[in-house]
């Protein structure tokens, strides 16, 4: 503890304005140092990486001799801390920034009218479009959504309402372990299904990369339905079962309605989430550049899978699958967000009010 | 309770039924799983048998067949994890405790952002944008640290390597880890955090003293999470790396271990009989250990909660 009276005595500190100053200091020393050691690529393009790099490194040094020198150690190193903290989120926000912009400026080439009016039925090289992946992945998506709600919301009814003892304590814990299920697996399971069901010719087709879909978005539904029942105030259930309505009932037209606006944006996340799913698909749904409506019967296109055999069955023009490939993750990525943007706007319209 | 209960058995058969379908919905839950292994297990058998034919892909038999990559998954996944782990622990400490009050929910909204994209759209700008910038550091790397075995070996031209991998499979499992040890991290005890504050400890020590020893448990668990995710990953894996079918601990060449999940979706569209048996039992060693692991963890978070309470 002889740390504590030190810093006690030592009472001086930076004043409030040296961050900024240390920061932009750092950062300009970095980037003039660059410019005049002409460290530059062949384009003649600076290497913005290296000089974010340097001067990140440049105002640590600076800030740990001058804080250590003023302050004393203690405050030094919560000074490193929150240098490298801060630069740990910053790190995270890259990806995402570089992803969204490399995503939407290549996706842009090919988002065009032919994109979403053709599919890629004789096609070679320029042209063709992702239609049929399109149609797809909305028929996939809307089936496992039927599958899957209905048995999400139930099994959420049965650990909130009715589970005790050890069959529920057993549920519980496996949800939470399928939601880590390998969406690989999770295909090999539909396809390995059919399979035995329907036969090796017909065992991929549209209904197979549904329940793949399934297997992956049940975990996801129960566990938002469960948060979203476990905050009905229990007044409610037995304000009706006073009135004498049976306890199914009760759930029903009490318990359901009052969590609904949680149920929708749990359900529409959990959409969100399997949307984007692509190895379960590529195995129980397959590839195919046709249009096929039926998901009973055939291979069946959809988005994510479209982007990947795009990019990895490159043909004789190259840069036109790349396009495309580009485009139908665009278009994916642009599905998902507005599926995030109405879960958050349904959450915060329907949130109940103090 | 009595006096209604000889009126329930008429009145209430909906609720019998209703019970009963709750129950039966949640029964199904454990079905699903068993029969995952179940149909898994049936499929794979035919290739352990001993006269399974592999159609000269696997002559040295499925075990000289899957150990690479058995090993690939775990390497790949093992460094994404020693990538992954301090970045996510940053994260949440700077939502949790460095961040503005008033932003930090926005703050968690933009790296659960991160969880949202699908993995092949991470697949493609791993690829094509990753992969390209961080080549010329990996030259520099293997020239300057070259004796280490990590860094040894011909540089991969393309970037399309195990770290390039590692890094893409890092950024993927961060914000679920992020978003589990941000939890815990809230849930430190004010009293434990305003009494290291009072005694006069920097915010530093007041996490370190408070807020580590109390989120310990959850950095494990949000460890093996992350780990699960990065194991079942395939298709950032499937597209980003350039596979061969070796066991080697060179991060930078373009000679890697594959992935089990990887491997599955390149080689299972174009597969057929004993061999396509033998994918799926690769399946199956997934699912059961990503299965283990994930128990583990979630053992681990529940053992937590029960004590949760106790400040």
């Amino acid at each position: 503890m002889s740390a504590v009276t030190s810093s006690l005595q030592a009472s001086a500190s930076l004043p409030r304005w040296y961050n900024p100053a240390a920061l932009l200091g750092s950062f300009s020393l970095a980037l003039a140092s660059m410019t005049l050691s002409g460290f530059e690529d062949e384009a003649g393009n600076l290497n913005l990486a290296a000089v974010i790099v340097i001067g990140y490194l440049l105002y640590m040094a600076i800030t740990f001799v001058v804080s250590r020198a003023v302050e004393g150690r203690r405050k030094s190193v919560d000074r490193m801390v929150t240098g490298l903290v801060t630069a740990a989120f910053t790190l995270a926000v890259i990806p995402l920034l570089s992803l969204t912009y490399t995503v939407v400026s290549n996706g842009l080439a090919r988002l065009d009218a032919t994109f979403f009016s053709n599919s890629m039925r004789n096609i070679v090289g320029e042209g063709g479009g992702a239609l049929h992946a399109i149609v797809g992945t909305l028929e996939l998506t809307g089936i496992a959504t039927l599958i899957s709600v209905p048995i999400g919301i139930m099994t959420a009814i049965y650990l909130v309402e009715y589970g005790r003892g050890r069959l529920a304590k057993l549920v519980t814990f496996f949800v939470d372990v399928m939601t880590g299920i390998p969406s690989i697996v999770a295909g090999l399971f539909a396809f390995t299904l059919f399979l035995v069901v329907l036969g090796p010719a017909n065992a991929i087709n549209g209904l197979a990369g549904a329940v793949s879909l399934s297997v992956l978005m049940v975990p996801v539904v129960i566990r938002a339905t469960e948060e979203m029942l476990k905050i009905v105030p229990n007044e409610l259930r037995e304000a009706s079962y006073a009135l004498g309505v049976p306890k199914w009932l009760t759930i029903i037209k009490v318990v359901i309605p009052t969590a609904l606006a949680g149920i929708a944006t749990g359900v529409i996340i959990a959409i969100a989430r399997v949307i984007g799913e692509t190895a379960p698909l590529l195995l129980a749904a397959g590839f195919t550049a046709s249009m096929n409506y039926n998901p009973l019967s055939d291979k069946m296109m959809t988005l994510p899978v479209f982007v990947f055999t795009s990019f990895a069955n490159q043909g004789v023009d190259t840069q036109a699958y790349i396009d495309r490939s580009w485009a139908g993750a665009l278009t994916l990525m642009i599905i998902v967000m507005v599926l995030n943007l109405i879960a958050r706007i349904i959450s915060r319209v329907f949130s109940p009010r103090g | 309770m009595a006096a209604t209960e000889s009126k329930k058995s008429v009145t209430r058969l909906g609720d019998r039924i209703f019970s009963r379908t709750a129950t039966f919905a949640g029964a199904s839950i454990l079905l699903t799983l068993a029969a995952v292994a179940f149909f898994l297990f049936l499929q794979a058998w035919p290739a352990l048998l001993p006269d399974a034919d592999f159609g000269g892909k696997a002559d040295d038999g499925p075990l000289a067949y899957v150990a690479p990559f058995v090993f690939g998954t775990l390497y790949g996944s093992v460094i994404a994890l020693a990538i992954a782990t301090p970045l996510a622990v940053g994260i949440a400490l700077y939502i949790s405790h460095y961040a503005p009050r008033r932003f930090s929910q926005a703050l968690g909204y933009v790296v659960d952002l991160l969880a949202a994209i699908p993995s092949v759209v991470y697949g493609l700008w791993g690829i094509l944008v990753l992969a390209p910038f961080l080549t010329p550091s990996y030259q520099w790397l293997n020239e300057n640290l070259g004796w280490i075995p990590f860094f040894e070996g011909q540089v991969s031209a393309t970037g399309r390597t195990m770290l390039t991998v590692a890094i893409v499979l890092s950024i993927m499992i961060l914000p679920i880890m992020a978003a589990l040890i941000r939890e815990v991290f809230l849930q430190t005890p004010k009293l434990h955090e305003e009494a290291a504050l009072a005694l006069g400890a920097t915010r530093w020590e007041m996490i370190r003293m408070a807020v580590l020893p109390f989120g310990r448990p959850g950095i494990i668990s949000a460890m093996m999470l992350g780990l699960g995710r990065a194991l079942g990953e395939t298709m950032a894996v499937a597209m980003v790396l350039s596979p061969a079918s070796v066991i080697s601990f060179a991060l930078l060449t373009s000679q890697n271990p594959n992935t089990i999940a990887a491997n599955i979706a390149l080689q299972f569209p174009e597969s057929g009989g004993d061999y396509r048996s033998m994918l799926v039992g690769t399946g199956l060693m997934l699912f059961l250990i990503t299965m283990a692991i994930n128990m583990v963890a979630r053992y681990i978070i529940s053992r937590r909660a029960e004590f949760s309470g106790a400040n």
